[in-house]
């Protein structure tokens, strides 16, 4: 089970959370796509290996939403941050088999 | 210490308190315990601990065992066991222990008291941090309590730092990320009936810690021979501390085969316990160290370069006599002896490591796996690490070479009964991979989960690719793949997991503030979600149709009254309100004057319908949005997300108010009659209250919201009431109301009227791939102004048709209740392509109306809106109905009833 940041709370167990997918994805105007730029905007995410910066929602807690950087394959959590600010640097690599603890 | 006495397959035996049952039953000479699952064949104990693989009982007395191994239950006095054959079953009555569960945030986790566990504590310890040891055992010492040796001093210091704690009996049996760690504790299994009753049994504790030392150990392992699993055959590990440290004393003649020193070291400690080893038989060329040395001091013969080929059991199949190979001249010879211990090596515990993707690393040092960590989270440490301390000195060696008959008495997991045959024809049919050979041949699933097993396949799938490769030497364990586990480390009671979480307790439980009410008019409840709904309320001799069709005709021809507290509900305000709405649903809400109530429907951005329900405007900025029942903390969830993450320039505040307001829905042509000898200070009339209009009221000094909302197309009057006040407002309904024989309904009566009016229940008549137009609904889409959703509405693949729409049914047969779910077909009519008859859809909603007398249902249909009259068929089993779709609102096209 993750150990998440939460800005606003500090650390919680993940299942506090709710998970939202890939951060920093902007609602489009939705008039100025064609219909597969809008299809590509309700469906497809990133599915990186490695790091990734996604969305996730205290839902048992303080209620708000934010982006986290995760790493899919060693599962380390990196920095949070809150939505409209600047998205850090992605963490870097440890290339530690199992560092995710 | 305490004799005890327990009964095994219902014969009396007596043992030590707390020692493991398989020392008392052995020292009682039960070599056999049980038979193998699938072979039939009689097993003994093997081990010492969890790593068991044989002698499996099942506990009968106090609170019932469905199985587990003889080595780990704790002796107390009146156990009563009984020998098990591999598969258990779960004990009756239920269990009525008491489990429980608690959270643990330290420092340092050191999993482990052993010696590597208790330095590695020490060391935390000094540099000032809290620690929590816990191990499985009974006892601080690990491998020292199997030698029968006291604590040194020094650690006993460790133990009673005060920034340490220490729980035994407690087995960790998950590390997750970031170093979290569900551990199980026993707590009072071993004081048997002693135990104090209200103590929780078991305790789960859920562990984050900052740090985490990994120090778990490490299993002596078996070899591959054939007939390596009769009774009379241990680990010489275990074997040595049955008899030197609990007084076995049943073993006249010993023979030793070993890979390494520890075999010595067990060899030395039977002899000086009184057993007779005829032999140390060493597969190395050369042996050397001061194990060997102490060992050759008292005269034990010692062969090298031999080793066990096969066993021989008397009448009762236990061990005989042991064949043994010389490994270069491949001489054999037999010798008598009762007791084989065999020393195969050690392998490390590294499940807990692999459970977090730690992948061990193949040592030709230790013959075996190890995990060397050393991070700033997570360290290993003693036997793990690769520290094994004495001068051991393994060889990389699993068994001799067998000939096919040999082999298929040659057992490498114990438990599932699979030997070096299966192994061989798993290769044979092309496997290689570890993971693929352990499905195949079921190696490693049995309850041990292959602590024993998992090691020996490794080595002897490198033994065979080795072969394969054209005997090319060199070839290491390390090309065959490594160990992995999944938790739970050892099997864990589903009643521990739950904890106190069972019963009533399970899920929380959500009633109204009319509940008792119901309770008390004899109601019969429905799960919705969390809620407990009134379903009908029978009264004496009548059947659920009965009651159902009473509560509608109440409905439609008198008044009935309905509790809808559990109406999903969100205040809504701020200056921005109106126009959050207006981006949320499909239809417009910021056109609704104030005191007035609309409908609206919200779609996901991909355009499929998610809630409804009916908003009322309170004030210019103020709205309160009434949800599904079911879908109450999803929408909020949905209205925030918006909130946070696209638009935080609206300036909106959403609140759940679902338990602060009481809904109470009075519905029927007489509804305004009864409502109006309550409510007297507005105007009820249907010119100055309109439909869909919200007027400010007061009962008996109570404030009220009323709306006329209609879920079922009659005229009908919610009262919206602080949920405090709601049972107050009821009663004087009910009182007023015996004149008007007014009925009470529940959810299966509002069901059939909103059927009949085809209204529709979100997640009932919409499966996840419905669009507003799908359901017929496309005046409650707004051409005017954008909203989620919309853009998809032009995507060609929701304007396509074999789109799957709203209708209704009418079956043939009037008194034919369709089920629900039940697939439709098309008749023959409208074959698919190869002029079969196919499937086009399926039924949402179907009961019995007593209005139209006649069942009918709503259905989705491929295109169903351009098949109005159509005849479909819809076979259940082997019969088949066959209805006609048809428009999906029954009754009252013309919305006249609702002004009534
Ligand atoms: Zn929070």
């Amino acid at each position: 089970m993750l150990y998440i940041p939460c800005p606003h709370c500090g650390l919680c167990n993940e299942t506090e959370f709710h998970y939202g997918a890939e951060a920093g994805v902007a609602y489009p105007d939705p008039n100025a796509l064609t219909d597969s730029e809008w299809a590509k905007y309700l469906h497809i995410r990133a599915n990186p290996k490695g790091w990734f910066a996604e969305r996730w929602v205290h839902f048992a807690g303080c209620g708000r939403w934010f982006n986290l950087w995760r790493n899919t394959i060693t599962h380390e959590i990196g920095l949070a941050y809150l939505p409209f600010t600047t998205q850090p640097k992605a963490p870097g690599n440890t290339g530690q088999e199992g560092s995710r603890a | 210490m305490n004799e005890v006495s327990f009964s095994f397959d219902d014969k009396l035996y007596k043992g030590y308190q707390g020692e493991p049952m398989a020392a008392a039953l052995l020292r009682s000479g039960v070599l056999s315990i049980t038979n193998s699952t699938y072979h039939g064949r009689p097993r003994g104990v093997v081990g010492l601990g969890v790593e068991e693989p044989n002698a499996l009982v099942q506990l009968v007395s106090g609170t019932k065992e469905s199985m587990l191994p003889a080595t780990v239950i704790e002796m107390a006095d009146g156990l009563v066991a009984r020998s098990l054959t591999g598969i258990g079953a779960l004990p009756e009555p239920p269990d009525d222990a008491r489990y429980d569960k608690t959270n643990s945030y330290v420092d340092t986790l050191v999993i482990g008291a052993g010696f590597g566990g208790l330095m590695a504590a020490d060391e935390h310890l000094r540099a000032g941090r809290e620690v929590l040891l816990i191990d499985d055992q009974p006892g601080p010492g690990g491998h020292l309590r199997h030698l029968g040796l006291k604590l040194p001093s020094a650690l006993q210091d460790v133990l009673a730092h005060e920034n340490l704690t220490y729980l035994c009996r407690c087995t960790a049996v998950g590390l997750y990320d970031q170093n979290y760690v569900v551990a199980i504790e026993r707590r009072s299994d071993y004081l048997g009936n002693s135990a104090p009753a209200n103590m929780a049994r078991i305790r789960v504790w859920h562990i984050r810690a900052d740090q985490v030392v990994l120090a778990p150990g490490a299993f002596q392992r078996p070899l591959i021979f054939a007939n390596n699993d009769r009774p009379g055959i241990m680990l010489s590990h275990a074997a040595a501390t049955y008899v030197a440290v609990h007084s076995v004393r049943i073993f006249r003649c010993a023979v030793v085969a070993t890979v390494d020193n520890q075999g010595y070291r067990d060899a030395l400690r039977l002899h000086q316990a009184g057993v007779q080893v005829q032999a140390i038989y060493d597969v190395r060329t050369v042996a050397g160290g001061p194990s060997v040395d102490a060992a050759r001091a008292t005269g034990i013969p010692i062969r090298l370069r031999a080793t066990v080929l096969d066993t021989a059991s008397n009448a009762e199949g236990t061990l005989h006599s042991v064949i043994i190979q010389d490994l270069d001249t491949k001489e054999t010879f037999q010798t008598a002896s009762d007791l084989l211990a065999v020393s195969g090596g050690w392998t490390p515990i590294v499940d807990l490591a692999t459970h977090i993707g730690i992948k061990p690393k193949w040592s030709d040092k230790h013959a075996t796996f190890c995990v060397k960590y050393d991070t700033d989270r997570l360290l290993t440490a003693g036997m793990l690490a690769g520290d094994f301390g004495g001068d051991d000195d393994p060889s990389i060696f699993f068994g001799p070479e067998l000939d096919a008959e040999q082999a298929r008495h040659a057992y490498i997991d114990l438990q599932r009964d699979t030997t070096l045959h299966d192994l061989r024809r798993a290769v044979g049919a092309g496997l290689s991979s570890i993971e693929h050979i352990k499905r195949f041949t079921t190696i490693g699933t049995a309850h041990d989960q292959g602590k024993t097993s998992g090691m020996l396949t490794i080595g002897a799938l490198c033994q065979l690719n080795g072969a394969a490769q054209g005997g090319k030497s060199g070839f290491s364990p390390a090309d065959v793949g490594t160990l992995s586990f999944r938790p739970p480390y050892v099997p864990v009671p589903f009643a521990a997991l739950a904890g106190r979480e069972r019963g009533l307790l399970t899920d929380p439980i959500r009633i109204t503030s009319l509940h008792q009410w119901h309770v008390e008019a004899g109601a019969i409840f429905e799960d919705v979600g969390q809620w407990k709904r009134p379903w009908y309320f029978p009264k004496p001799g009548e059947s659920m149709e009965d009651a159902v069709r009473r509560e509608c005709v109440a409905a439609r021809q008198g008044v009935a009254v309905m509790d809808a507290s559990t109406l999903g509900k969100i205040d809504i305000q701020g200056p921005d309100a109106a126009v959050f709405l207006d981006r949320i649903y499909t239809n417009m809400f910021s056109t609704l004057p104030e005191g007035q109530c609309r409908y609206g429907l919200m779609c996901k951005a991909d355009g499929i319908v998610f809630d409804d329900g009916v908003t009322t405007r309170l004030g210019k900025n103020h709205f309160l949005m009434t949800t599904t029942t079911g879908g109450a903390a999803r929408v909020l969830a949905w209205l925030e997300e918006w909130l946070q993450t696209e638009w935080p320039e609206l300036k909106v505040y959403c609140t759940s108010v679902t338990e602060h307001i009481s809904t109470i829905a009075l519905v029927g042509p007489k509804s305004r009659l009864l409502l109006g000898e309550l409510v007297t200070d507005i105007d009820l009339s249907k010119e100055a209250f309109p439909f869909m209009h919200s007027r400010v009221s007061t009962i008996d000094g109570i404030p009220v919201r009323i709306a006329r909302i209609s879920f079922s197309g009659e005229l009908a009057f919610e009262i919206n009431v602080d949920w405090g006040h709601a049972r107050h407002i009821w009663e004087r309904l009910w009182a007023l109301g015996r004149s008007y024989y007014l009925t009470a309904y529940g959810t299966e009566a509002m069901h059939v009227l909103r059927a009949e009016k085809g209204y529709i229940i979100i997640g009932q008549d919409t499966d996840g791939t419905q669009t507003p137009y799908d359901l017929n609904m496309s005046w409650i889409v707004s051409k005017k102004k954008e909203f989620i959703g919309k853009r998809s509405f032009q995507l060609p693949y929701l304007k396509a048709t074999g789109r799957q729409q709203l209708v209704g049914l009418l079956p043939d047969n009037d008194d034919e209740v369709i089920p629900e779910g039940a697939y439709i077909t098309v008749l023959n009519a409208h074959p698919d392509e190869h002029g079969k008859t196919r499937h086009t859809g399926f039924v949402t909603s179907s009961y019995y109306s007593p209005t139209l007398g006649r069942a009918f249902a709503l259905a989705l249909v491929t295109d169903g809106l351009n098949w109005m009259g159509e005849q479909v068929a819809i076979p259940i089993g082997k019969k088949v109905i066959r209805a006609a779709i048809c428009d999906a609102v029954f009754i009252d096209k013309e919305n006249i009833r609702r002004d009534n």
